[in-house]
């Protein structure tokens, strides 16, 4: 039996494919293109595939990573252009391998957080924003999985940031915590929100671009 | 699609319905199509991506070079508020362009219900509702769908209905309007002509009159119209389109798989059914034909679940080899081949049995009514024996639920038949007492109840709907009766049941309370977390309408019916005299035993059923 690692795109239109869809969308891709997945063994036997790092909704992502067991030997060579032409619009292999590390070592990730100001950035913003994120301690408060509210400090989870500044747009470039725990870029807006309302964004985008092991080599 | 979009949608629920790109959408270039088609469901995408109608139209239309047929669904309350805040016009979902850009703005409407979702999408559209108030040719305002048979509620909101099925009808339509575009026709003209095309019903070119008890009075066609708008149907199936490639949505939808439609038509005759009677007659597809598209389907859309689909699938005279030639490939492919809408009989629980593999899933059978008295009024030929004996096969094979429908308030019904209800229900926990291999985990049985509603061209076209406080008390009077632990009952809620039978049988006046109880806020009226009987009936007041002239009043032999412009083959006198055996309690065999002579074979030129 083979393991294999997939890398796609999730774009455009396909921002908006929940976590499960996008599995069961994954499911019928291979299906079409005619790859036989290996099932679990159980009473109700299910393909073996799994995400290294959902994606939250309304994020975009150039750097997906889906790992699935097939039967037999293959290196995945040529397989992304063949399920390429089987996809919905804005998802799109890139590359197909045998795993190199185990998806425990995914420890950051990189990405782009655009925060939209409808009546231009506020002067200052940039710089204090910067100030803010680069402080001792941000803390926010997060719902726990018991759905009470908790106080986390995200610093520690943020590992790199630069802010550039174009017409209304703020864009940080950052590197941060991709698992265990993991933050979420789009709380970098939160933050903000909480500890400098006067310059909360009116609109939020998150892209992912890379993901990198502990010591930022690329995750593969 | 709207750049401002991508502002609402993270916070609407589901917004993959919104966006489009799903596998197997069809993307054309605007600037190369003559036509663009903006075909509209008035319910939610979960719904109307289910619907086999709706994708065999959509794959009809987008197969004619020069025509772009487009999506657009009903947005559920939380996405209508924010694209009524944010001031973006209802889009279609392939070019994310405005609906009121298209051509022709077409709807498919199978159930009364989603009237008010019409309305609701002409005007997110920003649109004007009345066809009156649309001067120009374009966007031509269109609907289809079982609900059409009868137009007259909806008469003053369309431009044109189309009766029967839409495979060669919508193309001819949409050829018309190419020319009339080409040839600068005005809308007038256009509606002239198209009303002599076969199936085509242009509500403005009919003066409709009423007498002072509200009665219909008289029907006048105008400018050349036809007296009788007779419906399209498709003759040859093996010749129809089949969606072989079909879009696959990207969230998941309510009947997320492959459905082979095996024939269309019914041969019961089941006096209360309205499809029943107008999509007579049966007309089947191949058995190798259907085999090769199952097939192709499934490999094409990497579904794993396929279901077989027609009124009465049991009755499909090549079931056994329709099922052998999926079988293997199902098995081999590890898909699901199910089969809804069997009747009660042995040889469908035999085949049940043969394609269920692994979870036994609940079990449905519908018997009608409680008596056979009853259901031999209601034509619905199933016996006490048959449900025994298909209860037995089930319950001695392994499953443990099931469910049994039910209608209350059918014609000539008693006290003794809703009792009987009960009785059958208990009857199908004593035979499962006697017959199943495991009594580990108990059984359940669900006895549901709906309100029975006449429609128009039934055997029941005439009849009243019985009354709010009979109908409780029938209910009531079921549910006491039910006294063993192991059955469920539900019955339905009765003010969607009301409304759904004024609008059945309403006619023209009726416009003027759609948009009223539209404009209180009535939309979604099918789900019942959106739906409010208050508005409807503060708007029928306000109207000086009565909604029981429509639903509880028993119509004459001699009224014109508000539908007496359509045609759907099946003669009214046929009709009648189906009432009057529904009276007698007498059967009428189906169409393979014995033709009953209801004029459907007028379609066929005289010989109705094959195959």
């Amino acid at each position: 039996m083979g393991k294999l690692r997939l890398s796609f795109t999730k774009e455009g239109r396909a921002v908006y494919i929940s976590h499960l869809d996008l599995l069961r969308t994954f499911q019928r891709v291979f299906l079409r293109q005619g790859l036989v997945l290996r099932h679990s063994q159980g009473f109700h036997p299910h393909p073996i595939i799994s995400f290294a790092l959902p994606l939250p909704v309304g994020q975009s992502s150039v750097c997906e990573v889906l790992d699935f067991e097939v039967n037999g030997d293959m290196d995945g060579a040529g397989l992304p252009d063949a399920l390429n032409r089987f996809m919905p619009e804005g998802i799109r292999a890139l590359d197909c391998h045998v795993p190199v590390r185990p998806v425990r070592e995914l420890a950051k990730l990189h990405c782009k957080v655009e925060f939209l100001y409808d009546g231009g950035v506020p002067a200052d913003g940039a710089e204090s924003i910067r100030r803010l994120l680069a402080g001792e301690s941000v803390v926010i408060q997060k719902r726990t999985k018991r759905k009470a509210m908790a106080d986390v400090d995200i610093r520690p989870l943020l590992h790199r940031l630069e802010i550039g500044e174009t017409p209304g747009l703020l864009t940080l470039d950052a590197v941060v915590s991709a698992q265990n725990p993991g933050l979420n870029p789009a709380l970098l807006g939160t933050a903000v929100e909480v500890h400098l309302p006067q310059y909360a964004p009116d609109f939020l985008r998150v892209r992912r671009l890379e993901l990198l092991t502990e010591n930022g080599e690329l995750f593969r | 699609m709207d750049k401002r979009l991508d502002r609402i949608l993270p916070g609407v629920q589901k917004p993959a319905r919104y966006v489009g790109g799903e596998y197997n959408a069809v993307m054309k270039d605007k600037r190369e199509v003559d036509l663009r088609f903006a075909f509209c469901f008035p319910d939610t995408y979960e719904i109307g991506m289910s619907n086999l109608g709706y994708r065999i139209l959509y794959g009809v239309l987008n197969e004619m070079p020069g025509v772009w047929c487009e999506r657009v669904f009903t947005p559920w309350t939380d996405m209508e508020e924010a694209l009524r805040a944010s001031g973006i016009p209802l889009y279609a979902l392939e070019s994310g362009d405005p609906v009121n850009e298209f051509d022709i703005i077409g709807f498919s409407i199978g159930y009364e219900m989603a009237y008010t979702a019409m309305l609701n999408m002409l005007d997110l559209s920003g649109l004007p509702l009345r066809a009156q108030d649309r001067a120009a040719l374009a966007p031509l305002v269109i609907a289809g769908g079982t609900a059409m048979y009868n137009a007259e509620p909806v008469a003053d909101f369309i431009d044109m209905a189309l009766i029967g099925e839409g495979e060669e009808l919508l193309p001819e339509v949409a050829e018309l309007f190419r020319r009339a575009k080409r040839e600068g026709w005005d809308k007038p003209r256009f509606l002239r002509a198209a009303a002599q095309i076969q199936g085509v019903y242009v509500p403005s070119l009919y003066d409709v009159s009423y007498k002072e008890d509200g009665a219909v009075a008289a029907i006048t066609p105008l400018d050349g119209a036809p007296e009788k708008v007779v419906k399209r149907v498709v003759h040859d199936m093996n010749q129809s389109y089949y969606p072989v490639k079909t879009i696959v949505p990207s969230t998941e939808i309510v009947h997320d798989r492959v459905t082979l439609e095996v024939f269309r038509g019914c041969i019961r005759g089941c006096r209360f059914c309205q499809a029943g009677y107008v999509y007579r007659p049966v007309r089947c597809r191949g058995r190798d034909q259907l085999v090769e598209y199952g097939k192709a389907a499934i490999q094409d859309s990497g579904y794993q679940e396929m279901t077989l689909s027609s009124l009465s699938t049991s009755d499909y005279p090549q079931l056994v080899g329709l099922c052998d030639g999926l079988e293997s490939f199902c098995g081999e492919n590890h898909v699901n081949l199910s089969l809804p809408s069997l009747r009660a009989d042995n040889f469908s629980m035999e085949l049940m049995q043969r394609l269920q593999k692994g979870r036994k899933a609940g079990l449905t059978f519908a018997p009608e009514a409680g008596t056979q008295r009853l259901r031999d009024a209601i034509n619905k030929n199933v016996t006490e024996e048959d449900l025994t004996r298909s209860l037995e096969t089930a319950f001695s094979g392994g499953w443990n639920a099931v469910k049994l429908y039910f209608m209350l308030g059918l014609p000539t019904e008693t006290d003794e038949d809703v009792l009987g209800i009960a009785e059958m229900a208990n009857h199908a926990v004593h035979t499962w007492r006697e017959t199943a291999s495991s009594k580990n985990r108990g059984v359940r049985i669900t006895v549901s109840t709906s309100w029975f509603v006449p429609k128009p061209f039934t055997a029941f076209q005439w009849e009243p709907q019985i009354s709010r406080e009979e109908y409780e008390r029938r209910v009531k009077l079921l549910r006491n009766a039910i006294t063993a632990k192991a059955v469920t009952y539900n019955w339905h809620d009765g003010d969607t049941s009301f409304l759904e039978a004024v609008l059945a049988r309403g006619d023209r006046r009726l416009g003027r309370v759609l948009e009223l109880a539209f404009r209180k806020g009535a939309r979604l009226d099918a789900w019942s977390d959106c739906f409010d009987l208050n508005r409807w009936l503060e708007a029928f007041r306000e109207c000086g309408l009565d909604p029981a002239f429509y639903a509880n009043r028993e119509r004459g032999r001699d009224e014109i019916l508000p539908w007496s412009m359509i045609s759907c083959h099946v003669s009214d006198a046929y009709l009648w005299h189906q009432r009057e055996l529904a009276y007698q309690s007498v059967t009428t065999p189906d169409c393979r035993t014995q033709c009953s002579g209801c004029g459907a074979n007028a379609v066929e030129g005289g010989e109705c059923y094959r195959g």
